[in-house]
């Protein structure tokens, strides 16, 4: 196990290390970021503006949606984009033999192995604006509150990234997926706003089909202290069902790799 | 078939069968190879055994396609194979297992592992981390290598920024950081210059000599082979050709040798027709093809008969052996 924190640490420091060597193109980056941080201010001041109610959500606590999208952002601009719409180069180039020779895990080589710090500011700024439109709501934070708060935004991503994982793993077979990475973003941008504010078929299809509610509509539901425990339960057990069945795909997916020949 | 302990790899009755598509060319053949794609086995590699000992060094000869590689990547476990058995050091190659990768190496001329935009010595911390190594041992074992590769201030550099050289011999380093037995070299002099290649050449035999480390290597370059390895096998076609030492190979392929004499007064061919099979007659020069039992009599007669400044012995080259081979087996 520390072995793998270790190797995680020194994956960061050479990703940062990469991302610094071109001096502009990072200073273009820092300023891609603040753009996209500007838009994303933009839109949540559309949400002050507005004053109307979504579905039975006030502003405020719509606000907190808003945050945990925008955290949730950054950590797919930060982790989830670099790594994983990586594994289809790995495949066409071959480099992959690299990776399946290591003595360490190749899912987790293949989704840690970068790190994008332009990411980390939406990150902070997406928790800032969860923590802040809670209390404008009027929630006092407990101790369970925020557990439950860390373990349903941790079945958030957990999803999000299995979902991810699974379609990147394909281009084993396809050597070239579709972009995959839209696909994705339109599903994480549904989770905008609260799950009530769609209509009865999109709400069921955005909780048991293609699991948008747990997202974002529950971790904010969660912080607010609204979650019910079933709730809370029910993504414990489906959140494993996806990484699991994430890795058992990938290992099914790599007896059918061939390895691009020389 | 059990596993004599004094083998290290085993290999029986291998096969590997790729499913392919073909397209047909122009939109229509598009269209078709979209709609209806005909898949088919194509056999990459046809029954093949052999057994390596520990510290040998083996060559593996073949055309383009004729299947090295996919057999290399058999006995590392990238590929898994459609029938018979591979077992490198007691292990199955396709299950993986962190002990048998922490044993082998492979390094590929035309794939690289460093980071591009990194000097290679941060991309060698990372595997030493992967391979679980103290960074301690990590530094005692670059610094080991790095003489042997004769490598410096390149470490700290870029790899963009090194020759194909330097890259390789980084690549090299890179692979061997965690004390491997086993080395797979798929082509790792591919693209460098002779002198580069003598290096990596004269690296590797050392390697073999210190660590007593098995390697198993495909070459294009027939001087790395020769140089190399005393034992060769060849594949044609996805079979097994050939497997043995490289002079018996020379030997059966050719059981001739070349006798090339310089002579004082210029002469005709048709004095030298009864020696053996002229090869080439240039005013003095003379080069005649001999068999090799007939060899030492028409030596002793051809230096009673003529004049004669000098005289040379040698085999044909090697690759012009090899080529003949492949060739002979396109008949067959």
């Amino acid at each position: 196990m520390n072995r793998y924190f270790k190797t995680i640490r020194l994956f960061w420091s050479t990703a940062f290390a990469s991302q610094l060597e071109y001096q502009l193109n990072f200073l273009i980056e820092l300023l891609a970021m603040l753009g996209t941080l500007l838009g994303s201010v933009f839109i949540l001041s559309l949400f002050f503006t507005g004053g109307r109610q979504l579905g039975d959500w006030t502003w405020e606590s719509a606000l907190v949606i808003q945050g945990v999208y925008t955290f949730l952002d950054g950590l797919t601009n930060a982790l989830l984009r670099p790594n994983l719409t990586e594994i289809v180069n790995y495949v066409r180039e071959g480099t992959l033999d690299y990776v399946l020779l290591k003595p360490i895990d190749s899912q987790f080589w293949l989704s840690v192995k970068k790190f994008s710090f332009a990411g980390l500011p939406e990150i902070i700024l997406g928790l800032y604006i969860v923590f802040w439109a809670a209390i404008k709501s009027g929630t006092s934070f407990s101790f369970y509150s925020l557990s439950v708060f860390i373990i349903s935004l941790s079945i958030g991503f957990v999803i999000l990234y299995s979902v991810w994982f699974l379609i990147a793993a394909s281009s084993i077979w396809f050597v070239k997926t579709w972009n995959a990475t839209e696909v994705l973003r339109a599903l994480l941008a549904a989770g905008r706003y609260p799950i009530s504010a769609y209509p009865v078929i999109l709400r069921f299809i955005f909780t048991l089909v293609l699991p948008v509610a747990f997202l974002t509509t529950f971790p904010a539901e969660a912080i607010l202290g609204e979650l019910k425990f079933n709730i809370l339960f029910f993504g414990i057990i489906l959140s494993s069902l996806f990484f699991i069945f994430s890795r058992f795909f990938w290992k099914f997916a790599l007896k059918h790799y061939t390895s691009a020949s020389s | 078939m059990p596993n004599n302990p004094s083998d290290l790899i085993l290999v029986d009755q291998l096969s590997k069968y790729y499913r392919v598509a073909n397209k047909q060319p122009g939109f229509k053949g598009t269209l078709k190879h979209f709609f209806d794609r005909k898949t088919f086995d194509v056999p990459a590699v046809t029954d093949i055994s052999f057994k390596i000992s520990p510290g040998e060094i083996v060559g593996f000869l073949g055309a383009n396609g004729a299947g090295k590689t996919t057999l290399l990547k058999m006995m590392c476990g990238l590929i898994h194979p459609s029938t018979g058995l591979v077992d490198v050091g007691g292990f199955s190659p396709q299950r993986r297992q962190a002990a048998f990768l922490k044993e082998i190496t492979l390094v590929m001329g035309q794939k690289q592992q460093l980071i591009w935009d990194l000097p290679p010595m941060d991309s060698l911390y990372v595997n030493a981390a992967v391979y679980g190594l103290s960074d301690h041992e990590a530094k005692v074992r670059i610094n080991e290598l790095a003489d042997m590769l004769e490598l410096g201030e390149e470490l700290t550099r870029p790899v963009r920024k090194l020759s194909l050289g330097q890259r390789m011999k980084s690549e090299i380093l890179a692979a061997l950081l965690h004390k491997p037995s086993v080395l797979f070299l798929d082509e790792p002099t591919l693209g460098l210059d002779v002198n580069a290649q003598a290096r990596v050449r004269s690296f590797l035999s050392e390697y073999n000599k210190r660590t007593g480390a098995t390697i198993l290597l495909t070459s294009h370059y027939m001087a790395d082979i020769t140089a190399l390895c005393p034992r060769v096998i060849c594949i044609h076609k996805g079979k097994l050709f050939y497997d043995g030492d490289l002079d018996s190979l020379a030997n059966s392929l050719s059981p001739s040798r070349e006798v090339k004499v310089e002579l004082k007064n210029s002469c005709s061919s048709d004095q030298f027709e009864k020696y053996g099979e002229i090869q080439d007659l240039n005013d003095r020069f003379v080069c005649l093809l001999v068999s090799r039992d007939k060899l030492t009599d028409v030596v002793s007669n051809l230096l009673t008969d003529f004049d004669i400044i000098d005289l040379e012995i040698s085999d044909p080259p090697i690759d012009q052996l090899i080529g003949k081979l492949f060739i002979k087996g396109e008949v067959n």
